[in-house]
């Protein structure tokens, strides 16, 4: 089912992110969506993600979907060109899978094949344009689909919380123009940022969900922090996180503060995106605590 | 080695807006250069009064060299509402770095060619991709300046203006950026989608042909 579909009939979207294994049995990861991802309404699988090299995207997409979920499969441009793009594309739509999350991907470098060749022949904007383009009927070369065009519900990215936010707007419009329908935000740890985000990216008129991570502990903030882009943790909650080590340990502080994050941002946006990272198990929690 | 040949009519007289200065450069002698072409685009040019003035010269990658003889034209480069190159990406680059206010506009694509090439060093890179974007990058190039080439705006990797890729470098696109803000030109990031045509192994074919 197209996500699309969800936000028009004004519900408030819950995704959660799962990471396929370096190996080919996705049947834990599987079983782990059943156990805790049952009340989601969709799954993004995640496109070898940070340049690790793992199961496909595709592959665990549809294993999700035989197993009754609703996937959002994404897709980064660092590993094919715009062929093996639009052929995945085709294959995705052949396959029953219909929601679509463009990224560029990061570089090859910062993963675990570094002398790996980065490929970015096109990028998340021209991505999206691949897909109108094939949804129109035909290919990049403008040569005709043989029978009915797929359709995807086709999602993108954004960083409300990037110290660069206003380039950060300018390619979310651009994304719009190239035909992204949803957004799916990096995780947000300060609501007063992405509220006063929202006010400029309302003006577009796209659906937004809120990124989340629930933070696991005071290391893996401080590693946020200094490395992952878009990411800024106020220091408020690094004190909440040392308040009481046992509490943290057992997942209480971060799902107490994810959920707070939630119910003060819901009113601004139009569903939540939960990146995992290994947590599923806190998820019914953290959906209880905010509310949804 | 390298070839530079004309971008279209049309896409040159988009670039004019009110009135140009032309600079062109005959460079270096391993430098395909569109001569003829570019007299005639000129002369064009000049008779619908859109030239404040032409300068002719060669090795405007050379900052220092170039910046001299350019003091003989500042007037009319003051005059200019855009400064229209017609060289290799560096020397596009390069003026841009001088006048980094003014709208700088590449007229030309510029191909590879197998051989020896350069001798300035400079910071900025030209990967005679084919393809020139410099105009609408304030002539900062996408293609060098940023890690992974991207021709439609920065991935979400940059933090705190550096590239995901090397802390010490910074990021290309945030560069663009700020510097069509401070020119009050962020509007030419509303262009349509742009995918890069890798297709240049064609145009250096061509080129050789003709030659």
């Amino acid at each position: 089912m197209k996500i699309t579909e969800l936000f028009d009939k004004g519900e408030f979207v819950i995704s959660a992110e799962v990471g396929p294994p370096k190996g080919c049995h996705a049947e834990e990861l599987i079983e782990e969506a059943k156990k805790y991802l049952q009340n989601v309404h969709a799954i993004n699988v995640t496109d070898n993600q940070s340049s690790v090299m793992r199961l496909g995207s595709l592959a665990v997409c549809k294993m999700l979907k035989d197993a009754g979920f609703n996937p959002i499969f994404q897709m980064t441009c660092r590993d094919r060109n715009r062929l093996a793009l639009q052929s995945d594309l085709l294959s995705a739509a052949a396959l029953g899978i219909d929601n679509v999350l463009a990224l560029t991907g990061d570089h090859t470098f910062i993963g675990d094949h570094p002398q790996a060749k980065p490929v970015f022949d096109l990028d998340s904007a021209s991505l999206l344009h691949t897909m109108r383009t094939l949804e129109g009927g035909h290919d990049l070369a403008g040569l005709d689909l043989v029978g009915e065009p797929p359709k995807f519900a086709k999602g993108a990215v954004v960083s409300p919380c990037s110290d660069s936010v206003d380039a950060q707007l300018v390619k979310m419009e651009r994304k719009i123009a190239a035909g992204a329908e949803f957004f799916q935000t990096q995780a947000v740890f300060d609501s007063e940022q992405f509220i006063k985000f929202m006010e400029k990216a309302k003006e577009f008129g796209k659906p937004v969900q809120l990124g989340i991570i629930i933070p696991k502990n005071v290391g893996m903030c401080r590693f946020m922090n200094n490395n992952v882009a878009g990411v800024s943790i106020p220091e408020s909650i690094f004190d909440e996180l040392k308040a009481d080590k046992e509490k943290t340990k057992a997942g209480i502080t971060g799902v107490e503060i994810a959920a707070r994050i939630i119910r003060e941002c819901k009113p601004y946006c139009q569903g939540v995106h939960v990146m995992t990272l290994g947590w599923e198990d806190k998820i019914p929690s953290l959906m209880e605590q905010a509310g949804l | 080695m390298l070839i530079t040949t004309l971008k279209s009519r049309d896409a040159i007289a988009a670039l004019v807006e009110g009135k140009a200065f032309i600079i062109n450069c005959h460079g270096c002698k391993e430098v395909g250069f569109p001569e003829a072409e570019a007299a005639e685009m000129e002369k064009e040019l000049c008779e619908a009064g859109k030239v404040t003035g032409i300068m002719t010269t060669d090795y405007i990658c050379n900052p220092d060299n170039f910046k001299l003889r350019l003091k003989a034209y500042l007037p009319q480069i003051a005059e200019a509402d855009t400064i229209l190159v017609l060289s290799c990406g560096v020397g596009v680059q390069t003026v841009a770095e001088i006048f980094e206010d003014k709208k700088v506009c590449a007229a030309c694509d510029t191909t590879r060619l197998p051989g020896f090439q350069g001798v300035t060093p400079l910071e900025v890179a030209c990967d005679q991709c084919g393809e020139c974007y410099l105009t609408m990058t304030a002539g900062i190039c996408p293609i060098t300046a940023c890690s992974k080439s991207l021709v439609n705006g920065p991935c979400g990797g940059t933090k705190m203006g550096k590239c995901e890729v090397d802390p010490n470098m910074e990021c290309g696109w945030e560069r663009i950026y700020r510097r069509l803000e401070a020119q009050g030109r962020l509007d030419v990031l509303k262009c349509p989608t742009n995918m890069h045509d890798f297709s240049t192994v064609k145009a250096t074919a061509e080129c050789k042909q003709s030659e």
